[in-house]
This record gives structure tokens, C-alpha cells and sequence, in this order.
């Protein structure tokens, strides 16, 4: 099983990060802005005032030129699970694929149909009709937001399928499991109140130079104080299902979980990093300390995983070479019963004698939850890069709470009317625009990074999920998208920034 | 529902996602006529804002047709997309710069030009109808591919669908019967485009210039449909025994759905009336309704065609390089259980078409003009 094309699967994943990061940027906003969008649309159609619509066409008009290329950069990856994923496709489509179609039926459409109505309806419809389809472009957004993250959840938390030998994929049993797994809610609560945060940011910041220059000064503060609110209230949320999901990785994926916090020894009570710097060079192999230095919160990471402030957590070691007095099975002992599933699924397949299959069935059925452990190459390879996944982590969750400070203090400057004077504050916001930005696609780098070598946990790795195609084919399509979507985006940006330069259109404040 | 029965509602489902898709391609043909129509850039603004307010129902018939393949009849989206990857790829690739063009076409600093992002709009109409079109041509003529589950259990080479020859995909456009099938959607794209801008748009000039160009179009259509037709009609066909499963090379297959499936010849031909009564009103009447005719006539023809392909004992996706690994709407499906959960997601689909008509009529309520564009800045 050691034969595999690696640069083929490296370029494949190079290929997704790429499109799902580039896809990453643009969605947050879309999901947050949306939202307040429609709240200042509700405004205006309750008080009849210009000024609301003039503030609500403005961000409408950010939203469209941010929409679009979310949009372009997404299409590709829905068909990139067929056209670089071929065995993955074939293994869990009959799971995988339902939420992509319902996310079609249910979200995409109400999103597509109600944007028109939302962008060109101004003198074509009633006032209700268009406020409304404000409302159902956000809620259309978010819905879409749900079904594709149920579909990352499940792959992080494969539940409510059996694999079916005569088939060679796995088979849905239990839609509700797939819907409602912890998983799932934490991600898609925790993923939406990310991108609330983000829109708040950008709101927030936007308005925020727009008052250091002394332009459109009640338009910006109008704003700023939609934003603060929702933005702190949001980035409260962000935090609580930030320790659900956390506690979540902690019992389905104790890797990725060692990882985060990078920790080679478990033990019990263990503390929680809140700074810290992994030893360069530190291996599971090697007894080189886990930490140059680390600041830590004791028995919190304990706490945080399991709700024991003194229970254990296994670290890479642990999870590698296995722990008898926490039940913790060598990852060597999983590949050799991952092989045996595997011979065993082959068995089945290739005999004809109804007991021998009988067996082979047997087998199968019993080694099933290691099947993905059968096909790495060695011991080692069960390890995500901890750096990556660690730095991740904690500069999105320091960032995390530093945004509950501005929304906060964004806030009781707004209640106080004292905004202007706040100079230093101001700037600060608007260099928070990309911070929201990068805490979020960190996120979604903890996510992804931290749960190779799977594409289904345990069941599926990376290496046995690609479609049949040359290196070089793949190669081309990944600068190929490095160039178009680079272009697009510098196309955005300057888009965007000659708006926000024009500022609100009719606004004499 | 019995397993099959599912297989075969899901079948008709898919159909019914593709062929509004192709009636949707309006938008696309519409692209690759605005310069032939327009004389000046108000002209060309009015083109663009007309197909411009319906592009993302298009874009977003096509990812939900995508992911209802994905969830329906998953090995075929195993199969096709990462066999036929240059296909795909380029399909993808014209939606992706599709996507960008109307919202920054005409806005400043928009970085490469309203002429690069009217060009851009130019290839997706071009490359996206004709691509798709020999895609759905190799349901009739297959591809080379060869299918084996037990590829899982051996090292290095493990992908249990394989592509058999280098061009992935872009060797079907090779084929006669695809090409006139991808040339057929390309032109019919552009009908419906003329008549949607006939119905839709506010410009005497505009629209005598539309109707003058449909004709031609028309005789365009009406070759490259008829030699497809023809071409699948008098060929053999990918018969399945509904015994064993056994998949065999039948002379006339096509010909026989047709006979021995009578509602779909019916189907068939009211399409055909449908399309040939939406151009005679638009190129001779030069009237608005139209686009509703030959819209409904695509749905049709586009339906029945899809029908012809997965029904009667026939493999949809069939395998040239080796005929037992072709995929039928039976071996290609998702399991019972999946079928029947997005059975009952698919109950949501008439409401989903019911506020689609709802807002589309809200917004088309009067033809827009320049006085309209023009006051508007959210214009395109």
C-alpha cells in the first residue's frame, strides 16, 4: 500500500486549499453582510427615511461586487469533489452528495432569485416585496452556509452510514445523524457567527475611515453603531460554540486536537497554551521539548476537552504509540486491522463460496472503523503539521477575543456619541478589516489542516481520494486558478476601494 | 417506492434540472449576440442589463443540477467529472469568469476593462453551450472509461473510475453526434436569447435587429438538430438486458425508446412545434411571447431527449472502452435510502418554481429601456 502518487495527491489538495481559500474570503461577508443589510433595509421601510436608504444601498452595492466573485470562486468547488475527487465521490457520494443538492434546492435559489429583486427592484416592486427579498438573500446565504458545512462536518464526524461491500461506498442509514450530528451544529453556529464578525469589521472599519477623514460623519456612525452591536453580540457567540466545537474535536478527533495544542506527552489536568512557541524541529520520534516557552492557563485544557479539569488528554505520542490505561489502541495496531478490512472487502468481492463471504463479511464489519488506517504508509503519517495547525489556532482565538474588546468599546463610544475623538480607536478599527479576514480562513486552516492525513476521518485518506489524472494535468489547473482568481481579486479590491473612496451616494453628512 | 421506481423519478428529475438549464442558456446565447446587435455602447449596456437580471438563475440551475446529479446518481459524477476533466475544467472556467463580469463590467477601476469582461461574457456563451451540449452528446455515443470497485484494495493505482484516454474528455468533441448536439444548444442558446431580448427590451432598432438575426440562427438550429436526431436515430445504441444487466450494442436502440416509449416521441414533437412557433413569432411577428413558446417547446425536446437516453433499458453514460463498466440510471444510483430522503427534499421544488415566477414577473412587470439603466445605479 506504499506506491501511492503523492505529488499527484499534494497538487490535488494544493488545488482545493487554493479554491477554498480564495472561496473563504468572500463568504463571511457575503453571510454577515446580509444579515445587516436587511436590517438597515427594515429601517428604511419602516421610517420612510432617505437616509437609511442611502446607507442601505451602499453596503448593498460593497455586498454585490463582494457577491459576485463569491459566487465565481464557488461554482468550482462543488465539481471539484468529481473532478479531483473521483474515489471520493464514489466512496461517500451517496452521503455527501444529498446536502449539496439540497443546498442547490433549498438555499442557492432563494439566494439567486431574491438578489435580482434586491438589486433591481427599487422602482419595479413594492416597498415590502423588496425589503423582504433583502431578508431572503440573507437568509438564503445562511441556509447555503448550513447544508455545505453539515457536508465538512460529517466528513470530520462520519455518522449514520454503513459501508455496503457490493457497492464499495458507504451508505446513508440515518439523515437526522448526518443533519443534527454536534458536529454539525457546532460547525455551522460557529462558522456563521465567524462570518457576522467579519461583516461587522468591515463595517465598522469602512465607517471608521470615513470619520478619521471627516466625510459622511452620521452615515458612518449610523453604521457603526448597526455593527457594534451585532458584532459584539456575535463575537460573544463565536467564542461559546469556539469551546463547543473545541470540546467536540477533543472526543472525535483527538489528533487534531493534540495538534491545536501541540502537545507530544498526554497527561492529566493539562493547561491550556494561551501564548506559545512549538520547538522547531520537535517530532513524535525525538525528546525534544514541546515548547521554547509557553504561557499557560492550568488544568484548562483538560477542562475545555473534556469538562474535567482534571481528566486526561492524550497527546500525538498517545494517539501514535497508544496508551493501555486510557484505551488507546498503537496506530500500528489500527493499520494492521485497517488491512484486514481491507483484504477482507477484497475477499468478499472475489469469492463465490456463500461462507467464505459469510467471513469476509465478518471481517469487514469488525475492522470497519480503522478500513482508512489499512492504506497509510507508515506510523507517522497519521500526524497533521502541527505548526500550522497550532499557530492557527491560537492567533484565531487571540484575535477572537481582541474583537469582542473593539465591538465592545465601539459601542459604548457610539452610546456616548464620542466616536470622533477616538483617533486612535478609529485606525485600529480599520485595520481590523483584514484581521476578521485572516481569523477566518485560520479557522477554516485548523479545520482542514488538522484533520489530514482523512478526508473521512479514519475511514478515507487524502491519498486514496483522487481521480485518475496526471500530475501535470493537475498542475496546470492549479495556476491556472492561482491566475484567475489572483486577477479577479486585485479586480475586486481596486472595485471596492474606488466605492468606499465615492463614499454614499446623496449624502450630505 | 421500490428502488427502481426512485431510480426512475430521480431520472426525471435530472432531466427536468437539464433541460430548464438549456432553456436558462438564454442568458449565454443572449452573450454571444450583444455585439452583433448592439451599434452603441447604450445599445450594449441594455443587452447586458436585459440578460444580465437573469444570469445567476442560470449559474444556479446548473450547480443544483450538479449536486442533484451528485446525490442521485453519484457514480456518474465519479465518472464524468473525473474522467472528462478538460471538459469540465473549461466549462467551469467560462462560468467562473461569467460570474464577474456583469457586476464589474462597467464599473471604474475595474482593472482589465469593460472589453475583456464583455469578451469573457462572449466565451461563456460560446464555450459553456457548445461543451455542454457534447457532454450530453456522449450519453449517446460514450466515452472511454472502465469502472472496477476492487482498484480500492491495490496500491498506487486506486481510483475505481478511470478516465482511458489522455485528452480526458476533450476527444468527444471529435465526434460527429456530439459536435452537432454541442453545435445545436450553442445555436438554439442564441434563439432564445434573440427572443428573450425581443420580450424584454425597450428598442424598436434592437428588436427589428434581433428578429432579422434569429432567422439565420434558425437555419443554423435546424441543421445541426436535425443531423443529431438523425444521427442517433438511424445508430446503434447502448441496450441493457434488464435481466442480467449485460450491456449490449443494439442497431436503432434509439429508435426503439422511441417506439416502444410513445409518450416520449410526443414529448418529442410538441418541443419541436414549440421551438419552430417561439421563432415564428419572433423573426415574422416579431412578438414577446416568443421566448415563452420556444422556452417551453427547449423544455420539452431537451426532456424527451434526456428520457431517450435513461429509460427503456438503456445505459445514460455509456463505456466505449469497455461496454459492462457503462453506467445505467440502476448501477449508478444512490441507495434507497438517500433516494427517498431527496424524494421528499425534491416535494420543495414547486415552491422554489413558484417564487422564481413570482419575482420574475415582479421585476419583468415592464421592458426596460435606457431611461431605466440609466437612473439606475445598480445598472450593470
Amino acid at each position: 500500500m506504499e506506491a501511492f502518487d503523492m505529488s499527484l495527491v499534494n497538487w490535488s489538495r494544493a488545488q482545493f486549499a487554493l479554491t477554498a481559500m480564495y472561496h473563504w474570503i468572500f463568504v463571511p461577508l457575503t453571510l454577515g453582510l446580509s444579515f445587516i443589510i436587511a436590517f438597515m433595509h427594515t429601517r428604511y421601510y419602516k421610517t420612510g427615511s432617505e437616509k437609511w436608504k442611502n446607507t442601505t444601498k451602499f453596503w448593498m452595492k460593497l455586498f454585490g461586487i463582494n457577491f459576485a466573485i463569491g459566487v465565481a470562486t464557488g461554482i468550482i468547488l462543488e465539481f471539484e469533489f468529481g473532478t479531483n475527487w473521483s474515489n471520493y465521490s464514489w466512496f461517500v457520494g451517496d452521503i455527501f452528495g444529498a446536502p449539496l443538492a439540497i443546498e442547490g434546492i433549498m438555499a442557492f435559489f432563494l439566494e439567486s432569485t431574491f438578489i435580482a429583486v434586491m438589486f433591481f427592484g427599487w422602482n419595479r416592486v413594492s416597498k415590502k416585496f423588496h425589503m423582504l427579498s433583502s431578508w431572503f438573500v440573507a437568509i438564503g446565504a445562511n441556509l447555503s452556509a448550513l447544508w455545505i458545512l453539515v457536508a465538512n462536518a460529517w466528513m470530520q464526524n462520519p455518522v449514520g452510514m454503513k459501508f455496503n461491500p457490493d457497492t464499495a461506498r458507504n451508505e446513508m442509514e440515518n439523515f437526522a445523524e448526518v443533519l443534527f450530528s454536534p458536529t454539525a451544529i457546532n460547525k455551522f453556529l460557529h462558522t456563521i457567527s465567524n462570518g457576522y464578525v467579519v461583516a461587522s469589521l468591515f463595517v465598522i472599519g469602512i465607517s471608521a475611515w470615513y470619520i478619521l477623514k471627516g466625510r459622511h460623519l452620521e452615515f458612518a456612525k449610523r453604521s457603526i453603531l448597526v455593527a457594534s452591536v451585532f458584532g459584539l453580540l456575535s463575537s460573544i457567540f463565536v467564542v461559546i460554540t469556539g469551546d463547543s466545537s473545541a470540546h467536540n474535536v477533543a472526543q472525535i478527533q483527538p489528533m487534531k486536537f493534540a495538534a491545536m495544542e501541540g502537545i507530544y506527552e498526554g497527561s492529566e489536568g493539562v493547561g491550556l497554551t494561551t501564548i506559545g512557541m512549538v520547538t522547531p524541529g520537535k517530532r513524535y520520534d525525538n525528546n525534544k521539548n514541546d515548547f521554547v516557552f509557553a504561557l499557560k492557563v492550568p488544568k484548562m485544557l483538560s477542562y475545555l476537552a473534556n469538562r474535567n479539569s482534571n481528566s486526561f488528554v492524550p497527546g500525538i505520542n498517545d494517539l501514535i504509540d497508544g496508551n493501555k490505561d486510557h484505551d488507546i489502541i498503537p496506530i500500528s495496531e489500527r493499520m494492521e486491522n485497517g488491512k484486514l478490512a481491507i483484504n477482507a472487502f477484497k475477499e468478499y468481492n472475489n469469492s463465490e463460496d456463500a461462507e467464505i463471504k459469510e467471513g469476509a463479511l465478518k471481517t469487514l464489519e469488525e475492522n470497519y472503523q480503522h478500513f482508512g488506517y489499512g492504506y497509510l504508509p507508515d506510523k507517522k503519517s497519521a500526524i497533521p503539521n502541527v505548526p500550522i495547525t497550532f499557530y492557527s489556532f491560537h492567533i484565531m482565538v487571540s484575535l477572537g477575543f481582541f474583537f469582542i474588546v473593539l465591538f465592545g468599546a465601539f459601542l459604548i463610544f457610539s452610546a456616548k456619541q464620542k466616536i470622533e475623538s477616538r483617533k486612535k480607536w478609529l485606525k485600529l478599527a480599520v485595520w481590523s478589516i483584514p484581521l476578521g479576514f485572516l481569523a477566518s480562513e485560520l479557522g477554516w486552516v485548523v479545520a482542514e489542516v488538522g484533520r489530514q492525513p482523512w478526508t473521512i476521518q479514519d475511514i478515507l485518506p487524502t491519498m486514496v481520494s483522487t481521480s485518475h489524472l496526471s500530475t501535470s494535468s493537475v498542475q496546470v489547473t492549479f495556476w491556472a486558478f492561482v491566475a484567475l482568481f489572483t486577477v479577479l481579486l486585485i479586480a475586486e479590491i481596486k472595485i471596492m476601494l474606488y466605492q468606499i473612496k465615492s463614499g454614499p451616494k446623496n449624502m450630505e453628512d | 417506492m421500490s428502488h427502481l421506481a426512485l431510480q426512475q423519478y430521480w431520472w426525471i428529475i435530472i432531466s427536468l434540472l437539464g433541460s430548464l438549464l438549456v432553456f436558462l442558456m438564454f442568458v449565454q446565447g443572449g452573450q454571444t449576440l450583444v455585439s452583433q446587435l448592439a451599434k452603441t455602447s447604450t445599445e450594449r449596456k441594455l443587452l447586458f442589463n436585459s440578460a444580465g437580471r437573469r444570469w445567476d438563475i442560470t449559474f444556479t440551475t446548473l450547480v443544483t443540477f450538479g449536486g442533484a446529479f451528485f446525490a442521485s446518481f453519484p457514480l456518474f459524477y465519479s465518472t464524468s467529472f473525473g474522467g472528462a476533466y478538460w471538459v469540465w475544467i473549461l466549462i467551469l472556467f467560462s462560468f467562473i469568469i461569467q460570474a464577474v463580469s456583469y457586476e464589474y463590467r462597467t464599473k471604474p477601476e475595474n482593472f482589465l476593462g469593460e472589453k475583456t469582461y464583455n469578451t469573457f461574457l462572449f466565451i461563456n456563451g460560446l464555450v459553456a453551450t457548445i461543451l455542454i451540449g457534447i457532454v450530453v452528446g456522449t450519453f449517446f455515443t460514450g466515452s472511454d472509461f472502465s469502472v472496477d470497485k476492487l482498484r480500492l484494495t491495490e496500491s498506487g493505482n486506486n481510483v475505481i473510475s478511470q478516465w482511458e484516454g489522455p485528452a480526458h474528455g476533450l476527444e468527444a468533441a471529435l465526434n460527429l453526434t456530439n459536435l452537432s448536439l454541442g453545435l445545436a444548444i450553442f445555436t438554439l442558446s442564441r434563439i432564445l436569447g434573440a427572443l428573450y431580448f425581443i420580450n424584454n427590451v425597450d428598442n424598436k432598432a434592437l428588436v427589428h435587429r434581433a428578429s432579422h438575426l434569429l432567422k439565420f440562427c434558425s437555419i443554423a438550429f435546424l441543421v445541426f438538430f436535425l443531423l443529431f436526431t438523425g444521427l442517433i436515430l438511424t445508430g446503434e445504441g447502448f441496450a441493457v438486458n434488464p435481466e442480467s444487466q449485460e450491456v449490449y450494442m443494439e442497431k436503432y436502440k434509439y429508435l426503439h425508446n422511441f417506439i416502444q416509449m410513445p409518450v416520449v416521441p410526443v414529448i418529442f414533437l410538441l418541443g419541436v412545434v414549440g421551438v419552430l412557433a417561439g421563432i415564428y413569432m419572433g423573426a415574422f411577428l416579431k412578438s414577446g411571447k416568443g421566448i415563452w413558446f420556444a422556452g417551453a417547446g427547449t423544455i420539452l425536446t431537451v426532456f424527451s431527449i434526456f428520457l431517450l437516453a435513461g429509460f427503456n433499458n438503456t445505459s445514460f453514460y455509456p463505456s466505449t472502452y469497455d461496454l459492462q463498466s457503462s453506467l445505467t440510471i440502476q448501477n449508478a444510483s444512490s441507495s434507497k435510502y438517500t433516494l427517498t430522503v431527496m424524494s421528499y427534499v425534491s416535494l420543495l421544488v414547486p415552491f422554489v418554481i413558484g417564487y422564481i415566477w413570482y419575482s420574475w414577473k415582479s421585476l419583468n412587470k415592464k421592458k426596460i429601456n435606457e431611461k431605466d439603466i440609466n437612473n439606475d445605479d445598480m445598472a450593470y
